[in-house]
């Protein structure tokens, strides 16, 4: 081939490629530009800036990123069995999962709240919900551990939850799927719901000590779908705003049924007066069957309550407590400014954001500016509450956060793109695409009164062609945009785990200094701890088999055990004697049905371990814990029933025969 | 032979990173007389008084029993695991003789500052590529440390 042929292709190369890219607008190489890697780049050894924490949507946990690293350092069991943590396993942390319904393994876990003081993030616990099985549980940010799980009663799909007021005094939970409350009979037929169903709001008050959660009162509301919700701050402190669609009231394809009307609501919910009516002795006493689960940092242990009653104020007996404002069209997202003076809808369906005034609000309410009723709800005009409508800003509004900087930022699902709009004005600022498909977003603090800005995540649903084919399912994904600028720049693509909806960050110097190292041993009241390698034992209580064992590095205590026999239940109670940061231990016997333990410095955790044959069964620490790691193990001889083999347990001690004079 | 190489290698290699930040050059040739100072005016390092904070632990003519007794509630949950009382070696070297061994200083100092001694310290290191597993940090408060060291020493004879 002649040089210049070699040119005139080379020539025609470059020019195809081009085309395709400029066919292509949206791909990455347009959306990034040259200064991404530097802004995200955390190097080796240095710490991020933010934690992000993220739900874990269907996978039931929650995830705690670094940003601007996009790093996953921690998956944080919470409403799903872990065997990794022994999470659900061990029998300390079973009764965490205990329900109304008993044990349930699993949930899918949607949103994200930290908890406030001052409406400022204090980086003390996150709250988080379970959608499937209504229940509300906090995470505490000393041990990044689930503390708390709270089941909700009269409820159903625990959606617009678990967002918090200023001082975190209430967590509340609205049910996305309206039913027949708990106390009546609930065998009726589907389609009397707007007869028998009926929507429930949570408010769960929480001890601003140690965060124990408990239902203050429920408000017994019209049998719509409860969606999401954001209390009001500043001003509007005292009020709480709930989106719903379905005023339809339909029990069927709700795709076609619940999409009728024009305009749904947002419920704004004045709690202090429902404070006022619960003191005056307003509210009903029902009954409801529900559980709360607590666990304890100095027993190392959880337990599970069944709770029988709950306080319900009825909305439309209490006439001033709730009011409905007209929104179009399904709202999802309902989200107030760090003002408190603004609260944005936003009507999945609709090609509009409007946003209403608290000021507004509250002068309709006076004047009784009132376009009629729902479901005996005084409904509030439009006109009177609307501040103003952002006009032609996407497809599919579903989120909005904001920058404390005067702008809203919101999230659109059908035209895959985040918008940054001006509260004040209404006016588009910027507009960028997200990859695709874009659910919740976030701003560290996003929601709070003082938002640090700063950065932006979307979190998408649909991730088809941006990162390496794994099979059918797709990871989904966040990613990372640069709003420091009047223009948002995305710097970083990161999968995640489950499905991300809603995550929140904070600054990272609120959060690392508080972090527990590990447990100290002297405060260690678990039931079954050793404290010491003196006082490990192996008692025999009838078929039951109490293990007293020691985990340090690199041996574990007992660790020869004989005369357990078929039809024992063993319980391994191992105690990790370590006191430093960083070395937990491990523990697996072979054959057991059950998870490892994963047992930290200074804690007790217990394997319940039934032996299901006669043998010899290794018992081995799985967390590689020093150089002698791979000697960690021991065995453990179990005899058929009755047999008579005494029960012997020890440490360096069992020699063969011929050797036993070295031993000492 | 070929396989003392390795271990040799191995060896150098490990204190090379544990010294990578701490040992200042020639550090190992210094007697313990020196007579250097670093900034806040403590003398520079010293091998039989060890880093962290005793410069100087005063001992009874005479053992405290009521210290000895604490010490020894401590040693049966924190030590006991890898420490025998005899002079037999289990995880870590047994106890017996150890006050003859090291000045209360360096005792103290490993026992509280036990990772940044095994990064510096010759006498700690020695001990490491015998043992093998670096000794944990059982986070000991002060006193605990000080209760332990009589336990040592009541272990050791002293009355």
């Amino acid at each position: 081939m002649r040089k210049s042929q070699i040119n005139a292709l080379a020539v025609l190369t470059v020019g195809l490629v081009l085309g395709v890219i400029a066919c292509k607008p949206k791909n990455a190489g347009s959306a990034v530009s040259g200064d991404a890697a530097e802004k995200v780049y955390v190097a080796p050894g240095k710490y991020d800036e933010f934690y992000n924490f993220v739900s874990g949507g269907f996978s039931g946990q929650l995830s705690v990123y670094g940003l601007p690293s996009g790093r996953l350092f921690r998956v944080i069991p919470v409403f799903s069995v872990d065997p990794e943590k022994g999470y659900g396993y061990n029998e300390e942390t079973k009764p965490m999962l205990n329900t109304s319904h008993g044990f349930v393994p699993w949930d899918d876990l949607h949103h994200v709240e930290m908890s406030q003081t001052n409406g400022e993030v204090d980086g003390r616990w996150v709250f988080v919900n379970g959608n499937n099985t209504p229940r509300v549980a906090r995470v505490d940010l000393k041990t990044f551990r689930t503390a708390e799980i709270l089941e909700l009663p009269n409820s159903a799909g625990n959606h617009s939850s678990p967002f918090i007021t200023e001082n975190t005094e209430y967590v509340v939970a609205g049910t996305r799927f309206s039913v027949p409350p708990d106390d009546v009979n609930g065998d009726v037929p589907i389609n009397s719901y707007k007869q028998n169903f009926k929507g429930y709001l949570s408010f769960i008050s929480v001890d601003k000590n140690n965060g124990g959660m408990n239902i203050a009162f429920q408000i017994k509301a019209p049998g719509v779908n409860f969606d999401l919700s954001h209390a009001g701050k500043g001003k509007s402190h005292g009020w709480f705003f709930f989106s719903c669609y379905n005023s339809e009231q339909a029990n069927t394809l709700l795709e076609v049924n619940a999409s009728q009307k024009d305009k749904d609501f947002i419920m704004a919910v004045n709690w202090k007066k429902a404070e006022e009516y619960l003191k005056a002795g307003k509210g009903k006493k029902v009954s409801a069957k529900y559980a709360h689960n607590t666990y304890d940092d100095k027993t190392h242990s959880a337990k599970s309550e069944i709770r029988s009653e709950v306080v319900v104020l009825d909305a439309e007996e209490l006439k001033d407590i709730c009011y409905m404002i007209p929104c179009p069209k399904s709202p999802h997202g309902c989200d107030v400014d760090p003002s408190g003076e603004y609260i944005v809808g936003s009507g999945k369906l609709a090609a509009l954001i409007p946003v209403f005034s608290f000021d507004k609000i509250q002068k309709a309410i006076a004047a009784k500016d009132f376009e009629g009723e729902y479901q005996g709800i005084p409904v509030i005009k439009y006109q009177s509450a609307l501040h103003g409508e952002v006009q032609k800003p996407g497809l599919g509004p579903l989120h909005t956060e904001f920058d404390g900087k005067g702008n809203a930022y919101t999230s659109f699902f059908v035209s895959s793109e985040v918008v940054k709009w001006n509260i004040k004005d209404l006016k588009v600022v910027d507009r960028v695409p997200t990859y695709y498909s874009i659910g919740h977003l976030c701003v560290p603090g996003g929601d709070s009164k003082k938002p640090f800005g700063k950065y932006l995540i979307a979190y998408n649903k649909i991730t088809k062609d941006r990162y390496l084919p794994v099979g059918p399912e797709l990871p989904q994904s966040a990613q990372l945009y640069d709003i420091s600028g009047e223009k948002m720049q995305l710097i970083l693509d990161f999968p995640t785990i489950g499905e991300p909806h809603y995550a929140q960050a904070a600054p990272a110097e609120l959060i690392q200094k508080n972090s527990v190292k590990f447990y100290k041993i002297e405060e260690n009241n678990h039931p079954y701890v050793s404290k010491g390698e003196a006082t490990t034992k192996v008692v025999r209580q009838g078929n039951q088999v109490h293990v007293y064992m020691t985990a340090i590095r690199s041996h574990l205590s007992p660790d020869n055990i004989e005369g357990i026999r078929m039809g024992d239940e063993v319980y391994f109670h191992v105690t990790n004697l370590e006191q430093d940061w960083d070395v937990p231990h491990g523990f697996a016997i072979k054959g057991a049905n059950n998870a490892e333990l994963l047992i930290m410095p200074g804690e007790t955790t217990t394997l319940k371990w039934v032996p299901d044959r006669v043998g010899i069964f290794p018992m081995y620490c799985t967390d590689f814990c020093s150089a002698l790691h791979q000697e960690m193990s021991g065995y453990v001889r179990v005899s058929p029933a009755g047999s008579n083999v005494p029960l012997l347990f020890s440490t360096g001690k069992n020699m063969p025969a011929a050797d036993s004079s070295k031993a000492k | 032979m070929k396989k003392l190489f390795i271990i040799a290698g191995l060896i150098v290699f490990g204190i090379a990173c544990g010294n990578q930040k701490d040992s200042p050059k020639g550090d190992e040739n210094k007697s313990a007389e020196t007579s250097e100072s670093t900034e806040n005016g403590n003398p520079s390092y010293d091998p039989n008084r060890g880093e962290g904070k005793y410069t100087s632990v005063e001992l009874g003519a005479s053992l405290d029993q009521a210290k000895a007794t604490e010490g020894e509630k401590v040693y049966g949950v924190k030590c006991s695991g890898c420490h025998k009382l005899t002079d037999e070696k289990l995880v870590g070297p047994g106890w017996k003789g150890v006050t003859g061994r090291h000045k209360p200083e360096w005792i103290m100092n490993f026992i509280t500052n036990t990772d940044e001694m095994l990064n510096k310290d010759p006498k700690a290191q020695a001990q490491l590529e015998i043992c093998l597993v670096r000794m944990p940090n059982q986070n000991l408060s002060d006193d605990e440390a000080r209760n332990l060291l009589e336990f040592m020493r009541k272990n050791d004879g002293v009355k």
